[in-house]
């Protein structure tokens, strides 16, 4: 278990430098020298900015500058906001994406998981047919959509009520988070639910199943002791690219719902050209979501003794 | 020994009585007699899982769809001859089917307060002085002595407190003046106006008076021969009807014709829905099955590197690489976008034809080739290729989907194409911000985007259960 965890470590570490070294090439490819443009807003920052990168430097000596500052975890300063670091902004932006997407994934998983069982045990009968046409729904409209139907029937539903029943757009309290956390986990519990249907056909009918019911074992512990707990192995592989999924695609809902998130944040620095902000958000963000699959794969690892000793 | 010991020789006490054998069996058949065969003709691979898609009735259902799509998408513009990019100013966020009949009338002409037109501004307070039209509504009310001035406020609703009249369109203060003509972006609908008059510091001096304007849609002959509205221009007079220019599904808020964008949106999403696939599918599969041909200490360095690719945060950077191509916000980057989706989406195909190239390379039948001496080149073009081709064919058809999600997200953040071009998801994101009052613009674009993506994924899983061996040798 040591040197899998280790190996998967070390294999993390080599691709986040993958992942800076290929937001370092894009950024540098972009035309034009971003200082020289109208882009840096005065002659402070831009002077901050020539001191901290260097930029009249070789192309190789800025890299290792570069690399040097990611290692210390210093993403630079923001080129559109004096005085405002991209650590700042991570710090103060990224835990609002963190909750809304932690939330989310709770949603989609104890929902993907509850529904996929339910399809399975009533295969071919009508809580299938529902819940597989609401899956079919679920992985054919886009988030967007999803996020705009459920503002537009967030606000009839408060004009119906003659109250607010729970918040439109905003953030601060747990009823701000639930409707965009639910619409950011649609997409991603679809998929889960089609996944735990397949998984738990196949358990249902396998041996031990059968073996079980023969001894007598009720039907409800048959369900939870040997069914779900053998079909939610898949469902937990696929967990850590959901979670990837799940905080990129963060950013249609928190424009949407005016959640003020990292991505939210990122399509703005995108739309400014805040060229720090971009790398800085890129490489923290590719960071995350790589130490976000090998966490989910130890799990699995020590949920399930047959991967590590592969 | 005898026929009947050979028998109970055999089947034991409980088993089923088996054929006695005579013998006439062990004697040779002749040349001639017929040999055991196969009843029903043989049918190759894509022949047998043709037959399985047409069983399946959703997997034809989507095949439908995407034919009507492709008609849609490049029959339709040669039919439906409007210009995507034309604005219809007569017809604003239209819905469809709705009303578009209008009246043929006089040019503007100034209007001094005093003419009225016949059955217009007799009783008493705010009255109107004609019929109100989208060309102006013109009203008048009595003089109050005292005011200083006299607000004017147009409403869509009828105001409930004198608190809130709506929007606040003219202060008039010149002495004698108390008539008003509202000319401010009019549409044929029902407008509440009020006017209040107000002493020197500004305050109301009585009760706000209240009248309801059911303005009528107007269109100048002038206007009807602009559009090419008719013909005949010398035939037509003042009061005939006119039909404005037809919109199937309406118009957007800028009056461009809703089909003609949705069809103009349609080459831009299926040009990267199915371009982008096809690109990045060949680059896999080429890159794939070269890594899994060579083996060894290539095939392991090449993997590593797909490995890379597949952990770069995918829609981060889809982002940058538009950045990168200098295309900024507000900028149209369909070929940028093609790119970026081909380089970061090929490992994903290459790591699955990779596996099935060195599942295959291990099959007894390829072995079986092998020694009767079957050269590379027969071995690749007679087994490995026709027996991943199932694989990349159902990798494609849910390539497809995922493309045009990917266009149409980052067409949504305004990332993608840009104004004048559509496209579906920047048609969805104009349409959101004119959800509430106008709906159709967000869900004609919705519906395109989910209707193909859905076709697509049907299609797919009808593909791979026809053509998946494991699933068909199960059945």
């Amino acid at each position: 278990m040591w040197s899998y965890t280790l190996k998967r470590i070390l294999q993390g570490i080599i691709t986040v430098w993958f992942i800076a070294t290929a937001t370092f090439v894009a950024m540098h490819n972009v035309p034009g020298d971003p200082l020289s443009s109208d882009r840096a807003a005065n002659e402070t920052i831009r002077a901050n900015l020539e001191a901290r990168y260097g930029l009249d430097r070789p192309l190789f000596e800025q890299y290792l500058m570069y690399m040097g500052n990611m290692l210390r975890g210093d993403f630079g300063i923001s080129f559109t906001q004096q005085n405002r670091e991209v650590n700042d902004i991570i710090r103060e932006h990224f835990p609002v994406s963190a909750t809304l997407g932690v939330l989310a994934v709770v949603f989609a998983a104890l929902g993907g998981i509850l529904m996929g069982a339910l399809t399975a045990l009533y295969r071919n009968r009508l809580p299938d047919y529902i819940i597989m046409f609401l899956v079919i729904l679920g992985i054919s409209v886009p988030s967007f959509v999803f996020a705009a139907l459920g503002q537009l029937s967030l606000v009839n539903l408060n004009a119906m009520m003659g109250f607010s029943v729970l918040p439109v757009a905003g953030w601060g309290t747990v009823s701000h988070m639930l409707l965009p956390a639910l619409v950011l986990g649609l997409g991603t519990m679809a998929y889960l639910t089609r996944l735990m249907r397949s998984s738990m056909l196949e358990v249902i009918s396998s041996d031990y199943v059968r073996t079980a019911r023969a001894k007598g074992v009720p039907p409800a512990r048959i369900f939870t002791r040997h069914q779900l707990r053998n079909a939610v192995m898949p469902v937990i592989t696929v967990l850590g690219p959901a979670i990837a999924a799940i905080t990129t695609g963060g950013f249609v809902v928190e424009l949407v719902f005016a959640v003020p998130g990292l991505g939210r944040y990122f399509v703005q620095a995108v739309q400014q050209l805040d060229y720090t902000v971009i790398m800085g958000t890129t490489v923290f963000y590719g960071t995350f979501l790589v130490f976000m699959v090998i966490l989910v794969d130890l799990v699995y690892g020590w949920i399930d003794p047959r991967v590590r000793l592969k | 020994m005898t026929d009947q010991t050979l028998t109970e020789h055999y089947s034991g006490a409980d088993a089923q009585p088996i054929r006695t054998l005579r013998p006439v069996d062990f004697e040779p058949l002749p040349a001639s007699a017929p040999t055991a065969g196969m009843v029903r003709p043989s049918r190759s691979y894509w022949q047998d899982a043709w037959a399985r898609l047409k069983a399946n009735r959703r997997a034809i259902a989507s095949l439908y769809i995407i034919v009507f799509l492709m008609l849609f998408t490049f029959v339709g513009p040669l039919i439906w001859r409007v210009d995507p990019a034309l604005q219809d100013v007569d017809q604003i966020s239209q819905r469809p089917f709705a009303d578009r009949s209008a009246v043929l009338v006089m040019p503007f002409e100034r209007w001094e307060g005093i003419s009225l037109e016949q059955g217009f501004g007799v009783g008493d307070g705010l009255r109107l002085a004609s019929q109100p039209t989208t060309q102006q509504v013109r009203m008048l009310w009595d003089a109050v002595p005292e005011a200083s001035a006299y607000r004017l406020y147009r409403n869509h609703f009828e105001p409930q407190s004198s608190l809130v009249l709506g929007v606040p369109i003219a202060s008039i203060t010149r002495d004698g003046v108390h008539w008003y003509e509202d000319r401010l972006d009019l549409r044929a609908r029902l407008y509440y106006y009020s006017v209040v008059a107000v002493d020197e510091l500004a305050q109301p001096l009585g009760q706000h008076q209240t009248i309801v304007a059911d303005v009528r849609r107007v269109i100048t002959l002038d206007e009807v021969v602009a559009r090419g509205l008719t013909d005949d221009p010398a035939a037509l007079q003042p009061g005939d009807a006119i039909e404005l220019s037809l919109h199937p599904l309406g118009t957007d808020y800028l009056g461009r014709d809703m089909l003609a964008r949705l069809m103009a949106g349609a080459r831009v999403s299926l040009f990267i829905g199915l371009l982008a696939p096809l690109m990045f599918v060949a680059i896999g599969v080429l890159y794939g099955a070269t890594a899994g041909f060579i083996g060894g200490k290539v095939d392991q360095v090449m993997m590593r590197f797909a490995d890379f690719v597949v952990a770069l945060p995918f829609l981060l950077f889809m982002i940058l690489f538009q950045v990168v191509f200098g295309i900024g916000p507000g900028e149209s980057g369909i070929v940028p976008m093609l790119i970026a989706l081909v380089v970061l989406s090929w490992p994903a195909t290459s790591r699955l034809v990779r596996g099935q190239i060195l599942q295959i390379r291990e099959e007894a039948y390829v072995n079986a080739a092998r020694l009767l001496g079957g050269s590379h080149q027969y071995l690749i073009w007679r087994h490995m290729i026709p027996n991943t081709l199932g694989v990349i064919l159902v990798t494609l058809t849910f390539a497809v989907p995922a493309a045009i999600f990917t266009e149409a997200f980052l067409s949504f953040i305004g990332m993608g194409v840009a104004p004048p071009t559509a496209s579906w998801g920047s048609m969805c994101n104009e349409g959101l911000k004119t959800m509430l009052t106008h709906p159709h613009e967000l869900i004609f674009p919705a519906v395109m985007i989910s209707m193909t993506v859905l076709a697509f994924n049907l299609l797919g899983d009808g593909l791979r259960d026809a053509l998946d061996a494991k699933m068909r040798s199960s059945v």
